[in-house]
């Protein structure tokens, strides 16, 4: 077996990985290997060919690969190194080691000081939401199909109907209809839209592709190809009204139904997972339960923005380097972070609070759409800090910064109606 | 015009064990199947249980061929590196009334010669089994009902037959048989015309209209549909032994087990119904499993499903296992109603089929240089670390992970398409390696699995099909 | 003519109407911020639109290069520009930003490629 030695090791050359070991070099970790299943870095950014990325953190509207290409650019400049085409097969937090393999060196052990985790995260399926019917072929996930289209030059179908509404279902509306496919309809579980006002706007009603809310996908037919779908309008508990379903000719069918935090090897290493994000808990500085280990990205809690991923994947990174170098010691006075009225969930779920001036960013979604709200986070009734929304939806993270000083037990997040 | 001595119509379980067993005499043998790939239709969806036969109708062909069949297992997987395990199951009685039935199931077991079926106390079966419905008041226990990977199982009978010189017809549907003075003649298929001196009809949901074209169309084939669910290998609630419902009257019930590479199945529901080619799901059929598995394990959590399916088996009406020959027709074999426990009694079906065929006549010596055993596609996931190394500098593409969930390496995915009988879709490759088997069911692998069946078949994109002609994958390029 | 606009410019997506004919905008109606004023007002006058699509290219490593419109593109052109650049093959190198097809169907708009590719 191969061995390498190194300060941080990060799994997965993705945003979050790219950001993460960018930041742990400038903090100064001497070795910091990026280990990328990939032949390049820059993970799904680089199907995400639409604009739309890098508003908050370059105030430019960029697309996934101008997005990257910067950090890419940067992790050169700073000397971050990369094992590409390799694949992780196991972490053990214990030791501190990464078993991984690829062609060029076989099985591979790669030592490190401490770990950064950045394996992002996978599509929900359609056998995952039970959709019924039989298993032709042209049933894709929007990712599978972006993947082809975007980046393997392959096209997937004609005539499409996408379930879900959320940004990748919409934006993969418009990239079929540019690329000649005829967008039947999206179909949506929910009374709202799932992703951005504006995806709506630019990728379905500017091609006229109609948006069914509150409708579902109940059936899938064909026996080779799919022949179609039939799409039901669901009553107020989400089941179908199965005498109003219609049938919709179609010989593709896209699913984006969800993400799901890519977390086996988390738990293999025996990692704490948080059973609402589904993604390792995490402290401020994002120490997962095993101390030498760090998460980031959409590993820990599916991000709508990758400009957010960057952001807490250079503290991942920074406070990597700092454990790998020795200066993340000292008295712990750990507090948990808790969900009280209408947040879903929480990150991070604990924070560490004997730093003298630091600040902490709670970011959380939340579980019904609301208008007219007030965001608070507060120690029992000690109010740490608010702010003022015209509206929060379950497709938007919410955020909340508060100082470490102020607090003196379990942070409490809620969200209050105004009068 | 091909020239054998044996056409085996159907690549399924049955057919497949048919033709390795034809395989070790001095015969030759052509197996035709209207698929793209051996596997057959309902040995390819189904529970992937070996039975024993407990719980067969006592003194019938089919328990005689269950019983048989299920010690013939050991040899055959160790011989030909089929994924197999004898997990023992279990048959819980959760309520009184079910508790009563007991002894008359045993008795049954002992008519069947199973005689390693013995009562469990409830204590004891909650011990085996903890997620077992703690009411459960006790139970018998089966300790020879195995796992098995079925597709494997098809394929590697299959390939053994192959390597041992039986010709293999796919894309090939059988069209039409011609007889000559109460012989058979010939086998007209899509693809060739075969002259033969037999024909064994293994045609499964199909047998029905094979027999038509020779006239001896005395039964027809119901299919009784059978929904399943995958779930999760992660899933918080698992079983180690197959966990099998007191049958009722009407049913036979829905069970839970691991299956062989770890994931929980649960299921099947049973409906009859007229059509052979729909294999769809149902809300109400997939609800009804979860339903009828949670009064045996209360926390079962089908949430975590990553797959559903659906199989059909070919029910006879009249119902039963049959093996018929006719004076009038000389050379004819026909197999019917080989229904849930086809999968278990196919190899015992193989060595009876053509041990009929030698006690009537047929002419055929022992082979002496017959190939006994197969090597299966090497398991990259499944080796040592120090394995695995030397696999990868062996051949660099077992260092290139294309399938992430199951851990499936270049170097599989290339050796199912090159072996023979190679993988030439999607679905095959699965069936194989199970590149695409996992959480994410091909979402992430399935490009590249296109993208690699295209460039080692020579062909575009656009021609690869996810199995059968039509099944098109894609639909060409964009540039 | 009238026509109702839904403002993209923050996720409150006010539905603006406005009035006007042609290119001249006579009334806004519903709007809650100055941007979202601008917004609607040339929504309703030009809409405009970033394409971002990929051209073929050979020589590299990967079969499809990522390219965008350097400037928003008048959104009844859209497809126009796709007939171009889907006849359009480029071989590899090709640097970020380096121009792929210039001024694309007379819009003084630039097609440029978004990713450095190297030639294998």
């Amino acid at each position: 077996m191969y061995n390498v030695n190194c300060d941080v090791a990060i799994i997965g050359g993705g945003p979050a990985g790219l950001a993460a070991a960018i930041a742990a070099k400038k903090e100064g970790a001497e070795k910091v290997l990026v280990l990328e299943r990939d032949n390049a870095p820059g993970g799904i950014l680089q199907q995400c060919i639409h604009p739309g990325f890098g508003l908050t953190r370059f105030k430019a509207e960029l697309t996934g690969p101008e997005y990257y290409g910067r950090f890419v650019d940067e992790a050169k400049e700073v000397g971050v190194e990369y094992m590409l085409d390799t694949m992780v097969l196991e972490v053990c937090n214990e030791t501190n080691e990464v078993v991984c393999t690829s062609s060029r060196y076989g099985l591979t052990c790669v030592k490190a000081k401490s770990i950064v985790l950045a394996m992002g995260c996978r599509e929900r399926t359609r056998a995952g939401i039970m959709v019924p019917g039989t298993r032709p072929a042209g049933v894709y996930t929007a990712g599978a199909a972006q993947r082809l289209v975007n980046r393997q030059n392959i096209m997937v179908g004609k005539k499409v109907v996408i379930l879900g509404s959320g940004d990748i279902g919409m934006i993969m509306a418009r990239r079929m209809t540019l690329e000649g496919a005829q967008v039947v309809m999206v179909v949506e579980l929910m009374d709202y839209l799932a992703g951005l006002t504006r995806n709506r706007v630019q990728c379905l009603d500017d091609f006229g592709i109609p948006l069914k809310l509150a409708h579902t996908i109940t059936r899938i037919e064909g026996n080779e190809r799919v022949t179609g779908v039939w799409v039901a309008p669901v009553d107020d508990k989400k089941q179908p009204i199965a005498d109003k379903a219609e049938f919709v000719e179609c010989d593709t069918v896209l699913f984006s139904v969800g993400l799901l935090p890519e977390n086996e090897l988390t738990r293999k290493a025996g990692i704490a997972i948080d059973p609402v994000t589904n993604g390792p808990a995490v402290n401020q500085y994002m120490q997962t339960s095993a101390p030498s280990v760090f998460a980031c990205g959409n590993v820990v809690h599916v991000n709508d923005l990758v400009d957010n991923v960057s952001e807490e994947s250079e503290r991942a990174g920074k406070y990597a380097a700092r454990y790998a170098m020795g200066k993340l010691d000292g008295e712990k006075k750990i507090v948990k972070c808790v969900t009280g009225r209408n947040v879903r969930y929480l990150c991070p779920q604990t924070i560490e609070a004997n730093e003298v001036d630091g600040k902490v960013t709670l970011y959380f979604r939340v579980l019904q759409p609301e208008e007219n709200v007030r965001l608070v986070a507060r120690c029992g009734d000690t109010q740490l800090a608010k702010c003022k929304e015209f509206r929060v939806n379950p497709g938007e993270m919410c955020h909340l910064t508060v100082a470490t000083k102020d607090i003196d037990g379990d942070v409490t997040v809620d969200v209050v109606k105004e009068d | 015009m091909l020239k054998t001595d044996v056409v085996v119509i159907g690549a399924g379980a049955v057919g497949c064990a048919v033709a390795r067993e034809l395989s070790k005499y001095e015969v030759d043998v052509i197996v035709v199947e209207k698929n793209e790939d051996v596997g057959g239709d309902a040995s390819k969806s189904n529970s992937a249980i070996i039975h024993t036969g407990y719980d067969a109708a006592p003194d019938t062909l089919e328990s005689q061929l269950v019983v048989a069949a299920n010690p013939m297992y050991d040899e055959l997987c160790a011989d030909l590196d089929i994924p197999f395990k004898r997990i023992g199951a279990i048959l819980p009685a959760i309520t009184d009334e079910q508790f009563e039935q007991l002894p008359a199931i045993k008795e049954k077991a002992f008519r069947n010669r199973v005689y390693d079926v013995e009562y469990k106390s409830g204590a004891e079966l909650l011990e085996m089994e903890p997620e077992l419905n703690p009411a459960v008041k006790g139970g018998l226990w089966i300790p020879r009902e195995s796992i098995i990977d079925p597709f494997i199982l098809v394929q590697a009978y299959a390939e053994n037959a192959y390597a041992n010189g039986v010709r293999f017809l796919l894309n090939s549907k059988v069209e039409g048989i011609t007889t000559e003075n109460g012989k058979i003649k010939t086998v007209k298929t899509s693809t060739e015309e075969i002259e033969t001196t037999y024909v064994i009809n293994c045609a499964g949901l199909y047998c029905d209209e094979v027999a038509e074209m020779v006239g001896k169309a005395e039964y027809k084939v119901v299919a009784r549909k059978g929904q399943f669910f995958i779930l999760d290998k992660n899933t918080s609630c698992q079983v180690e032994h197959i966990v099998l419902p007191i049958p009722t009257k009407i049913t036979k019930g829905k069970l839970m087990c691991p299956t062989i590479h770890g994931n929980m199945l649960v299921g099947p529901t049973a409906e009859d119904q007229d059509s052979k080619l729909d294999k769809s799901t149902s809300a109400e059929g997939l609800a009804s499993i979860t339903t009828d598995v949670r009064n045996l394990i209360p926390n079962v959590n089908v949430r975590d499903t990553i797959t559903q399916y659906s199989g059909l088996r070919p029910n006879r009406n009249p119902e039963g296992l049959n093996f018929d020959i006719w004076d009038d027709l000389e050379g004819y074999v026909n197999l019917s109603g080989v229904r849930s426990t086809g999968l278990t009694l196919s190899l015992s079906m193989g060595t009876f089929v053509v041990q009929q065929l030698l006690a009537r006549g047929a002419d055929w010596k022992r082979k002496e240089n017959f190939i006994k055993k197969r090597k299966g596609i090497v398991k990259f996931s499944e080796c040592t670390r120090e394995e695995q190394d030397e696999l990868v500098k062996q051949n660099p593409l077992y260092g290139n992970v294309i399938c992430r969930c199951e851990t499936i390496t270049e170097a599989e995915i290339l050796d199912a398409i090159h072996r023979p009988l190679g993988a030439r879709s999607v679905d095959a490759v699965k069936r194989r390696v199970r590149a695409g088997m996992g959480r994410c069911q091909g979402g992430f692998c399935g490009p590249k699995v296109i993208e690699i069946l295209a460039r080692e078949l020579g062909c575009s994109p656009a021609d690869i099909n996810k199995n059968n002609d039509g099944s098109n994958m894609v639909t060409g390029f964009t540039r | 003519m009238k026509k109702e606009i839904i403002c993209t410019v923050c996720p409150r997506g006010c539905h603006i109407m406005v009035e006007g004919a042609g290119d001249t905008v006579s009334s806004v109606e519903g709007y809650a911020c100055k941007r979202g004023l601008e917004y609607a007002s040339a929504e309703f006058a030009h809409p405009v639109r970033i394409l971002t699509t990929t051209v073929k290219v050979t020589g590299a490593q990967e079969s499809l290069l990522p390219v965008r419109s350097n400037n928003p593109i008048p959104k009844e052109k859209l497809f126009e520009c796709m007939d171009v650049i889907r006849a359009i093959e480029v071989k590899a190198p090709v640097n970020c930003y380096d121009v792929i097809v210039a001024d694309i169907c007379g819009t003084g708009v630039n097609i440029v490629s978004t990713k450095t590719v190297e030639a294998e």
